[in-house]
């Protein structure tokens, strides 16, 4: 059963480089519907990985939302746009070396941050389960204001949306 | 113990399986059994779906024949039943034609995405008493994200193609699969909150009762959830009258316009698997699943499939299609309102006693279905006055 250990360690490590190959194809690919079918790649990688570290309920959720709803309004939003089925000529400019040396130090001060954190890692954290019914619990009850103010702001999401589409109404009639 | 004859039939392909495993652990390591085991109910699914698929499409052009007072195909093979291995054999032989200026390689990656999801879902499918292939503990959960996961190759085939038609097939398709997903999800809420658990097997187990009387079509909020389920599951595997997107009068084909031979028929199967594993999950939630008295299991579930896939076909030969602009006021301004009001019915079928329960749930829903008939009225332009000069 050794074996299906590894397997499983080099299948997620695979998981893991296909979500680096596919976030990069998402900025360096030249056809913008490309990449969103790039994002689409990444993040069902990111559920995987989900699952493999046993949060299925979460890896769902991320398919559900992610996959079935963001991504399918980033490319309603690129259908609607023009002129994209032409491959875009690659932006070159002199900024680029300055930008690639600040996102170096991003990347290290994100890294030296994540490695001194101390993640409280202790049994109970290691042998939690999500299930459905604590969710639901802790929904209606310790965090019933939180999910209050959630469905607010989604209302006001909604209204905002349906004011800005609505076509103006026509002028008086003479 | 030996135990009847109806068990021993009823678990047949469990019994079937676990022989297999029992052959090859005598001389495989253990980690290859583990590996033959998701081998064997991979092989399974492989097979099964397609040939469900084949012969489902048979079933079809037979009984709009039919309805249609004709003999559907009866020329190949006795009855038609060849009818199939013959449009395979087409299917296959004919010329691949990808359009010059189309996007070749999400051209090709069109029709291969859509037949993954239609496939995993009969993963959580309950087959037989022990024979779901995989007893998640979400698994209805992951039947609705993976069934969302279908918009996603329907934008790569009409984007791809380069066709004005296509595009404009794709678009309202997709927007039709994501309106009719949201009823669909919440249609289901009332079996999850009755039966307390997302696995498909629990909510199974939960209808259990004396005379099979307690399936959950039984009741209000079951009735209402379970035709609001069935019409949004017509909607969702793009079946008449929902099929604005691909009829021939409308936008020549719609999104599958520029494929032919194998690509097509791979749309063509992920459309029908589609409609077998919605069948058979909703028979799973409302309608009892596998339970029935003398039969075996899965004999059950595959005729309660069956009959709401002849329903389904029923739908094709008799209703003349939506309006695209009725299809969506249909999802937004009725069904979802619909599904709200039956979340409210569970709710009191839970804390009210029976008699009285189906007395309020009646109440409730009628004044809510009056409400939203009066308020769907479907706009009628007034007439202008034109005056005639003598």
């Amino acid at each position: 059963m050794e074996i299906l250990n590894w397997m499983a360690k080099f299948g997620t490590y695979a998981v893991m480089a296909g979500i680096l190959i596919f976030a990069l194809g998402v900025v360096t690919l030249r056809n913008l519907f490309h990449c969103a079918l790039c994002l689409a790649a990444a993040l069902i990688g990111t559920a995987v990985i989900y699952v493999v570290l046993q949060a299925e309920y979460l890896a769902a959720i991320q398919i559900l939302l992610y996959v079935g709803a963001v991504v399918t309004l980033i490319i309603f939003a690129i259908m609607l746009t023009e002129h994209l089925a032409e491959t875009t000529i690659r932006q070159n400019n002199s900024q680029s070396p300055l930008a690639i040396a600040g996102l170096l130090g991003f990347v290290a001060l994100l890294t030296a941050l994540i490695l001194k954190t101390p993640w409280p890692i202790t049994q109970t954290a290691l042998k939690a389960k999500v299930s459905v019914m604590g969710l639901g619990k802790a929904l209606m009850g310790a965090y019933a204001f939180p999910f209050e103010v959630i469905s607010i702001i989604l209302i006001a999401a909604l209204i905002g949306t349906v004011v800005i589409a609505k076509k103006d109404d026509p002028e008086e009639r003479s | 113990m030996i135990r009847s004859i109806e068990f021993y039939i009823d678990m047949i392909f469990v019994t079937a399986k676990v022989w297999i495993l029992d052959l090859l652990s005598r001389f495989l390591p253990d980690w290859m059994v583990v590996f033959a085991s998701i081998v064997i109910s991979s092989v399974v699914i492989l097979c099964l779906g397609p040939v469900i698929m084949m012969y489902l499409t048979l079933l079809e052009r037979k009984l709009i024949g039919r309805i249609q007072n004709r003999y559907g195909p009866n020329r190949v093979g006795k009855w038609g039943l060849l009818q199939p291995i013959a449009d395979g054999i087409k299917m296959f032989t004919k010329e691949d034609i990808v359009p010059a200026n189309a996007d070749k390689i999400v051209h090709l990656l069109a029709p291969i995405v859509i037949v993954v999801p239609a496939l995993m879902v009969f993963l959580v499918v309950p087959f037989g008493e022990r024979m779901t292939a995989v007893n998640l503990n979400i698994g209805l959960l992951y039947f609705i994200a993976v069934s969302s996961v279908t918009v996603l190759p329907i934008f790569m085939g009409s984007w791809a193609s380069r066709n004005k038609y296509s595009l404009l097939g794709g678009m309202r398709t997709a927007a039709q699969m994501i309106s009719y997903e949201i009823p669909m999800t919440l249609a289901v809420v009332p079996a999850i909150m009755m039966s307390q658990s997302l696995s498909t097997n629990t909510i199974v187990l939960a209808q259990v009762g004396d005379y099979d009387l307690h399936w959950f079509i039984f009741t209000p909020w079951g009735i209402v959830g379970f035709i609001v389920f069935f019409l949004c599951a017509t909607a969702e595997c793009n079946r008449p009258p929902f099929d604005l997107p691909e009829a021939e009068s409308e936008l020549v084909a719609g999104f599958h316009t520029e494929y032919s031979g194998m690509k097509f028929a791979l749309f063509y199967m992920a459309e029908y698997m589609n409609t077998f594993t919605l069948c058979g999950i909703a028979a799973t939630l409302f309608l009892g699943g596998w339970q029935g008295p003398f039969l075996p299991s899965w004999l059950w579930f595959f005729g309660k499939t069956f009959v709401l896939i002849c329903v389904m076909i029923w739908f094709r030969g008799t209703f003349p299609r939506f309006r695209v602009d009725h299809l969506m006021g249909f999802a937004w301004k009725f069904l979802l309102p619909l599904t709200l009001v039956n979340i409210l019915l569970t709710a009191l079928w839970q804390f009210t006693s029976d008699l009285e329960a189906w007395f309020w749930s009646i109440l409730v829903l009628g004044i809510s279905l009056w409400i939203l008939v009066k308020l769907n009225r479907t706009f009628v332009p007034e007439k202008r006055k034109y005056l005639l000069v003598d």
